[in-house]
């Protein structure tokens, strides 16, 4: 174990290096961070083993993975954003077909308006893609996920995006403690694969036209697969737990256990949020935080376990459904909850669009919110956080 | 907050070097076993145009994520800003201010009406850096100006884990060029006044 200061990118790309991937295809452009720049240096400096593909545009990124997959490589590639939804139509391809590839992804909002900076908009537009998602707090969850989204990907054969906020982690340099490269070939073992087509003595297909009559059954089968990934992801994070001493579920609870109010988030915010109730704690409130990791696949029992019995509960989304409503954090959260008997008052907030900064007092207003609701007032079922009105 | 979180305020124009003095400042502090963050302002990037850059350190492991609003710590790497921008935002009493000037920390209080109990701090950064890199590069310097100020960092430790991470960076490039930042930061550590 060493210990150095690395930026998301850094330290994503430093996972890539360790992993060492048979291939990554790459468009390394804005929107895109510096994660594939970085990689390739380890490429052109011999570092790593990977064959590297930069392809001209995100939609032959995601393609040239996907085949590369197909025929049995362990894949990875990174983008952000537009670069993201660019892939969209490949990326429904990849875990239909119960390909393993690991996105490292930087959380960028969507045109437009044009901007760079954080939300969570361009990983939800990608929410029913069937990929396996993973939002972390800090520069250390994205190098010690990135590492276990190999074995998740690989165990599960459906793919994953790890997703960090921009510029928040990106761009900030952090301590993080590293593995040594050993340890982790070690981890992720070795890539196998029961199919490949290039195997000419076992020749298969794969993606052939399937109509009425089969198409379902394959839906139906890759849904199944997601819905058994839970155990896998919490087995690995376990061994990875042992291993390395660091483990993160696929959620989080922070101080919830004789709480009465509780802010449910993903991403950086959950470690604001983690300060804000230590400070208000100190005041005796009853508050806590539940930050959401794994958002596909839907943690739905472990959340119901998390926030039955509490009161109050806010669900912060660092995107917007445009549902008219509320977005998708909110909706997955409440919707869970109808099935639980003592069920909290749930209200959404919409945050930091476009990079907007989320400060402790605008997390504290949030719980300030909820004891107004506990004295009996009424606020908005969903609102918008350090917007002007 | 934790108590014991320490927050800067790096003000520099584009080209200055105010990100990798962050940069430089945060990597010594893991060096010597503190838990960091140093990010810049991202906005549009041009040479010569007003930049921010941040730290933030402490002794534990460090969960905010929001941008810095109250620094403990301010510097001010080029004295131009001052007519421009408000260096003293947000800075509040027992803080610090640091300024690149030829000036005197009394006249810089004056001049930007600081007031008491914030402590204020002035080097000519710029002249230092002329006379020894050669070159208009205050960033070095006021590492130095920082160490002396405020004691955060062990002053050799800091300087062994600069002169590292420089090679790392002017590697391909002439060797003095280390050699001149690290005696432009000695220089400064030297030379920083601050009030009688």
């Amino acid at each position: 174990m060493k210990v150095v200061a690395k930026t998301a990118n850094e330290a994503m790309a430093e996972a890539m290096r360790q992993i060492n991937p048979d291939v990554v295809a790459a468009y390394p452009i804005t929107p895109s961070t510096e994660i594939v720049q970085i990689f390739s240096r380890f490429v052109a400096d011999g570092e790593v083993d990977t064959e590297f593909v930069p392809v001209e545009s995100e939609h032959s990124a995601a393609s040239a993975c996907t085949g590369a997959a197909a025929a049995g490589a362990r894949v990875m590639t990174a983008t952000s954003s537009q670069g993201l939804a660019l892939m969209n139509e490949v990326l429904f391809v990849t875990p239909a077909l119960r390909l393993p590839i690991v996105i490292c992804a930087i959380n960028r909002t969507l045109s437009a308006p044009i901007n760079i900076h954080c939300d969570h908009s361009d990983t939800m537009d990608q929410r029913d893609s069937g990929w396996m998602q993973f939002y972390v707090e800090d520069s250390q969850e994205a190098y010690d996920s990135v590492i276990q989204a190999v074995r998740i990907t690989e165990e599960a054969f459906l793919p994953a995006i790890v997703s960090a906020d921009a510029f928040i982690l990106s761009h900030s340099l952090q301590r993080i403690e590293m593995l040594e490269d050993e340890e982790v070939q070690d981890f992720i073992g070795e890539h196998k694969t029961p199919y490949s087509v290039l195997d000419v003595d076992n020749p298969i297909t794969v993606g052939p036209l399937d109509l009425q009559d089969y198409y379902f059954e394959h839906k139906r089968g890759e849904a199944e697969a997601m819905r058994k990934t839970p155990p896998i992801i919490k087995k690995v994070d376990r061994e990875f737990g042992e291993r390395f001493g660091r483990e993160y579920g696929l959620i989080e609870e922070y101080r919830i256990k004789d709480a009465n109010k509780a802010i449910v988030v993903m991403g950086s915010t959950a470690g604001t949020a983690k300060e804000v109730v230590d400070t208000l704690r100190q005041d005796g409130e009853k508050v806590g935080v539940v930050k959401v990791k794994a958002f596909r696949p839907w943690p739905r029992e472990d959340i119901n376990k998390s926030l039955e019995g509490l009161e109050y509960v806010a669900v912060m989304d660092r995107a917007e459904g445009m549902n008219g409503f509320g977005s998708p954090l909110f909706t997955e959260v409440r919707s869970s909850l109808y099935e639980i008997d003592k069920r909290p008052d749930i209200y959404g907030y919409v945050y930091g669009l476009g990079g907007r900064d989320v400060k402790p007092r605008d997390l504290k207003k949030v719980f300030d919110d909820l004891k107004k609701v506990e004295s009996g007032k009424k606020i908005e079922r969903v609102n918008y956080l350090g917007v002007r009105e | 907050m934790a108590e014991d979180l320490i927050e800067i305020r790096w003000h520099g124009r584009g080209g200055q070097g105010a990100k990798t003095a962050a940069l430089l400042f945060g990597e010594a502090a893991i060096d010597t076993g503190m838990f960091i963050q140093a990010f810049p302002e991202y906005g549009p990037e041009r040479t010569g145009a007003p930049i921010k850059s941040f730290n933030r350190l402490s002794k534990k492991p460090i969960r905010l994520h929001s941008g810095i609003t109250n620094p403990n710590i301010v510097l001010v790497l080029d004295p131009t800003l001052l007519k421009t921008i408000d260096v003293l935002e947000g800075l509040e009493k027992g803080g610090i201010l640091i300024v690149n000037t030829h000036k005197s920390p009394k006249e810089m209080r004056e001049e930007l009406s600081v007031e008491p109990g914030i402590l204020v701090y002035t080097l000519d950064a710029s002249k230092i850096a002329m006379e020894t890199i050669g070159m208009n590069k205050p960033n070095t310097p006021m590492l130095g100006a920082l160490a002396r100020v405020t004691h955060i960092l062990d002053f050799d430790k800091m300087l062994e884990s600069i002169e590292r991470k420089l090679k790392k960076k002017f590697r391909g490039k002439p060797e003095e060029i280390v050699s001149k930042n690290m005696e432009a930061i000695k220089t400064a550590h030297k030379m920083t006044k601050g009030e009688e």
